[in-house]
């Protein structure tokens, strides 16, 4: 007999961006009916792939960088609340303030009423999947103030009034060409004569976030670790609009997710080291920003760090489920995986797309909220040789596929067709003589594909199947029927 | 050797071509072939649909054949790949422990053919002759769950007069993913398509791969599209002769 505390709970309905409106299938076929997205992201994606596997390479000792990387977060979870405690105690020590978040709701409550006590009506942003994943931004410009995305990538899908489709690369979507279009329609001030070519892009951006920049009072970032030890907090990046963020405004808001600490110094040397070659496949990251609670006189003199639960401790619950929050968010599994290459991020419905996506948002939301996405997947297994941090993310699927359709049987005594199909898939295979006599049965299908040997048509559900695939003919005889007459007296 | 064939549950009903080479190849080579007829299917398919309770007795019923023998091979990455990997987590998740260590102990004596030639039988070359210009793809669970690396190359590299054509992007999924290919089917069918494009710009007559269950897929494909290209499991290459 178990007792419920009211914790841990999932990330809430209504707030952020963790729930699609379509299960995956549906908006998967919406993404796989333009051309040019496809033609995007394969070129994206390869591109990524081909770098990290060469820098990958370099190392011979990249296989036990994961492991140590692995061991590292497998440990800190198992004492994930004293590592959050220590850290909340360094940055108090150091000058900081730290507030806790159980949900969405209420991290936006948090750093609204923290904004608003500045008196500015405009924040610049740093990237962070974590206040997307809350949709701190829509929670801002309810209250008034306007969130500026200061990442090339970030600003090019706020200004499309998109939602990111990559972890890392979030306007992958996006070709050079329909940047430009995006600029010339959204960027106030921007220079008629703009081409696609990307420098040019970039001085664009660059000079429309300057100014904001310069102006801004206000900052809001996400975390990449957080050390425990020191309170120290970390960002990595490629374009040094972090590092503007984090050093010009008289205010610093951080958003962490808990599972972002790590113990010790020493630990966050093996993933920077980890993260840039699996994400964007450099050496090391251009930028890397370490703060440390308020320096008097340089930096933000305000600084605050929200810990955001929402979910993540009811991901924690599950002994193996937990392995998803050891994710740096790298995206490495995103570029190797197949059926990202060819769907892009927004079919997933969530800011964590990919394999990472498919295992972590279900867990967040629970899994009835997210029934689709363990399904999104053909558990090729390339994800897990790419995951920094050996996430073996295929098992995590199964186990979450499986603990859907528990929940499912739980929920309603009336069997699906997929469950009964299974049901008797499974008492037919138990028995040799059962599974025998199917066998037989299934010659009737040689009435068809006579000619050719392959049937081309069949009705639901197996027309999902002929629908662009042949199915061969039933053979007059099983193996174990040749086996029985060939060799049975052996 | 005294060898346990395990046929695999898509092999016996639909491709007994497949399991009847893996017996002629392997008796060539001077070896005994048993066939354990009480044999039915890894639940490869069930585990992976999340039926876990209807795999359990699947498990049970599959140890419990193979347990006797010593030596055991299927002509499947995938299915091999299921009882190498998942048959004691299923026991295990159960709560039946005793299970999962027979379980164990029978993955760790069953091979996929091709690690079955090249490390326990010690072969790379079967002395097969194949007359034919093959492009080889590795299926996902052989190259990532049991690691079968480069044996199926080598063995194929010794096929007398074969022509081995190299496969563009050889490693990248098929789309195939078992209930996958029904439950995300569009997915599944874009991924087939950069598949299927990539065997026909090699020019082959004959694809293979050392899973049915993948060749199926893609051959259901090529077959739709009239390409002309085939498709022929390991096996059935290692088994032919002159």
């Amino acid at each position: 007999m178990t007792t419920f505390l009211g914790l841990p709970t999932h990330a809430p309905r209504g707030v952020g961006h963790l729930r699609g409106d379509r299960p995956f299938p549906a908006a998967a076929r919406t993404a796989l009916a333009q051309p040019q997205l496809r033609r995007n992201l394969g070129h994206a994606t390869r591109t990524i792939r081909d770098k990290r596997a060469a820098v990958v390479a370099e190392r011979d000792d990249w296989e036990e960088l994961r492991r140590a990387g692995a061991a590292i977060k497998a440990a800190t979870m198992a004492r994930l609340d004293e590592h959050l405690e220590r850290l909340e105690r360094e940055v108090w020590a150091r000058g900081g303030t730290v507030h806790w978040a159980c949900d969405a709701t209420e991290a936006n409550a948090i750093v609204t009423r923290l904004v608003a006590a500045t008196g500015v009506h405009e924040v610049v942003k740093v990237k962070s999947m974590t206040t997307q994943e809350i949709g701190l931004n829509e929670a801002l410009e309810a209250a008034g103030v306007v969130a500026q995305e200061t990442d090339l990538a970030e600003l090019i899908v706020q200004l499309g009034g998109d939602l990111p489709s990559h972890i890392l690369v979030p306007a992958i979507h996006r070709n050079r060409a329909e940047i430009r279009e995006i600029f010339l329609r959204e960027m106030p001030g921007v220079d008629p004569a703009l081409t696609d070519e990307p420098r040019g892009l970039a001085m664009a951006a660059r000079a429309f976030l300057r100014e904001r920049f310069l102006r801004a009072r206000v900052a809001i970032s996400g975390a990449n670790f957080g050390v425990a030890e020191t309170g120290g907090l970390a960002v990595v990046e490629s374009e040094g609009n972090g590092r503007m963020c984090l050093t010009l405004p008289e205010t610093l808001i951080t958003v962490m997710g808990l599972e972002k600490v790590v113990p010790t110094w020493r630990d966050l040397e093996v993933f920077l080291q980890l993260l840039p070659r699996s994400s964007t496949g450099e050496r090391m990251n251009p930028y890397t920003s370490i703060w440390t609670g308020v320096t008097p006189g340089d930096g933000p003199q305000q600084f605050h760090l929200v810990l955001l639960d929402n979910g993540r401790t009811a991901a924690l619950a599950d002994e193996i489920g937990r392995e998803a929050l050891h994710c740096i968010r790298c995206s490495a599994c995103l570029n190797v995986c197949p059926v990202y290459e060819r769907t892009g991020g927004h079919a997933y419905g969530s800011v964590y797309p990919g394999p990472i996506g498919a295992v972590l948002t279900p867990q967040l939301t629970g899994i009835e909220d997210n029934a689709s996405l363990p399904y999104a997947s053909s558990l090729c297994g390339a994800c897990f040789d790419a995951c920094p941090v050996r996430i073996d993310i295929p098992s995590l699927l199964v186990r979450l596929r499986a603990a859907h359709v528990e929940e499912r049987r739980a929920a309603s005594r009336i069997p699906t067709l997929e469950q009964l199909t299974m049901a008797a898939a499974g008492w037919t295979m138990t028995e040799p003589g059962r599974f025998a006599a199917a066998e037989k049965a299934s010659r009737v299908g040689r009435v068809l594909g006579r000619r050719t040997g392959m049937i081309g048509a069949l009705p639901p559900p197996l027309s999902a199947w002929t629908a662009s695939r042949d199915l061969p003919r039933p053979p007059a005889e099983s193996f174990r029927e040749w086996w029985a007459r060939e060799r049975g007296n052996r | 050797m005294r060898i346990a064939l395990f046929v695999t549950c898509l092999a016996d009903a639909l491709y007994p071509d497949v399991g009847k080479a893996v017996v002629r190849l392997l008796e060539r080579l001077g070896h005994e072939v048993v066939f354990p007829e009480a044999q039915t299917c890894c639940g490869q398919m069930h585990i992976n649909t999340g039926y876990q309770r209807e795999a359990l007795p699947l498990v049970r019923h599959h140890v419990e054949v193979f347990e006797p023998f010593e030596t055991i091979v299927a002509p499947s990455g995938s299915c091999v790949g299921s009882v190498r990997h998942q048959h004691a987590m299923v026991a295990r998740r159960a709560g039946d422990e005793r299970l999962a260590i027979r379980a164990q102990a029978v993955a760790e004596r069953t091979h996929e053919l091709s690690q079955l030639l090249v490390d326990v039988l010690g072969v790379d070359d079967v002395g097969a002759y194949y007359p034919h210009r093959v492009t080889y793809h590795p299926t996902c669970h052989s190259l990532r769950m049991l690691r079968v690396d480069e044996k199926p190359l080598r063995l194929l590299r010794n096929v007398r007069g074969m022509t081995l054509l190299e496969l563009p992007d050889a490693d990248q999924c098929c789309g195939f993913g078992g209930t996958f290919a029904m439950k995300n089917a569009d997915t599944s069918t874009a991924m087939l398509a950069d598949k299927m494009r990539h065997v026909v710009s090699t020019g082959a007559e004959v694809l293979t791969a050392g899973d049915s269950s993948c060749l199926m897929h893609i051959g259901g494909g090529l077959s739709r599209l009239r390409s002309g290209t085939r498709t022929v499991h390991l096996a059935e290459i290692l088994a032919a002769t002159e």
